[in-house]
């Protein structure tokens, strides 16, 4: 799906886009081919997808976003996709998931990361999601995190076997 | 922070253009220069308002595997607990939550077959069981985050 050369930008940019005025030739010098072939193999992954956006990433702590629940929440399965995408349009949500469950530990189906600028405004805010959801809401929590054991990037994978022509 | 910052934050968080001149078209939506932009991006990344700007990469799709997995670890083995799993490279992020389920870390692994693996030599070095929960669908919105 991704050869040698999308794998190359990938890696230049990765961390980010330079902040100069012509980014994508300088990301195309890095990678050593023409710009025009840069910004092409971009608009490609953004059209399938490989490329989710290209913008942007606030950091919600800094922004005073201090209270940022996972909230959990056991609803019908057949309705999880059409609420997956309601909970996810909310402005509060930044992620909304439908994960398996754990019977009995673990009844909950759809997740939401819920922000706020505190603990308090996030419980009002996951009311919200719990009045949208009435009686389909056979259970939720809110598990905060307490303590960031980890944090690194994500790992690029392996590149593709190259088809070996004799 | 001041207002064209916010605006910045606001509208940039998506849609940034893939052309010659991007920062040059992206300045002109807040009245800025190229310059200006360029200035302001760094300074926001530099103080940490902003953690990244550039392409957001989907892991998946890329080929890798990626999971959510939690664990429910007693308080006194914890600390060493953590030490353990933290000490597999495929372990993106580990966040302890206050929950039964007191420990989640995202996996990321070079190929999908590759999570269940990781899951079992984690259940293998630390003796206890791992909740995998890979997402089974994505509700993502995409623009969002007003400041």
């Amino acid at each position: 799906m991704i050869d040698a050369i999308d794998r190359a930008i990938i890696e230049a940019t990765q961390a980010g886009l330079p902040l100069v005025a012509e980014p994508y030739a300088a990301v195309a010098k890095q990678v050593g081919v023409a710009p025009e072939e840069v910004t092409r193999r971009i608009e490609r992954m953004l059209e399938n997808g490989l490329i989710r956006r290209i913008g942007a990433v606030p950091n919600h702590y800094k922004l005073g976003f201090r209270g940022n629940g996972m909230s959990v929440w056991d609803v019908p399965d057949r309705k999880v996709e059409r609420y997956g995408r309601l909970v996810g349009e909310l402005e509060f949500v930044s992620h909304a998931y439908h994960r398996p469950r754990h019977l009995p530990l673990w009844p909950y189906n759809l997740f939401a990361m819920v922000h706020g600028r505190n603990r308090v405004e996030v419980m009002e805010k996951v009311e919200r999601i719990a009045e949208l959801l009435g009686e389909d809401d056979r259970g939720h929590e809110v598990l905060f995190s307490t303590r960031i054991l980890k944090k690194t990037g994500f790992r690029l994978p392996p590149l593709p076997p190259t088809t070996a022509k004799s | 922070m001041d207002d064209i910052d916010r605006q910045i934050i606001n509208r940039l968080q998506g849609g940034f253009p893939v052309s010659e001149r991007p920062y040059r078209e992206a300045a002109a939506w807040f009245g800025l220069d190229e310059a200006e932009l360029i200035r302001r991006l760094r300074r926001l990344l530099d103080d940490g308002y902003l953690s990244r700007f550039g392409p957001m990469y989907h892991a998946e799709k890329l080929g890798g595997g990626l999971s959510l997995c939690a664990m429910a670890v007693p308080e006194e083995k914890f600390e060493q607990v953590a030490g353990q799993v933290n000490a597999f490279p495929e372990v993106a992020h580990n966040y302890a939550r206050d929950h039964q389920l007191n420990m989640w870390f995202v996996l990321a692994t070079e190929t999908p077959e590759r999570i269940d693996e990781v899951v079992e030599e984690i259940e293998r070095t630390t003796g206890y069981r791992v909740y995998n929960m890979p997402k089974q669908k994505e509700f993502y919105v995409g623009l969002r985050f007003q400041v």
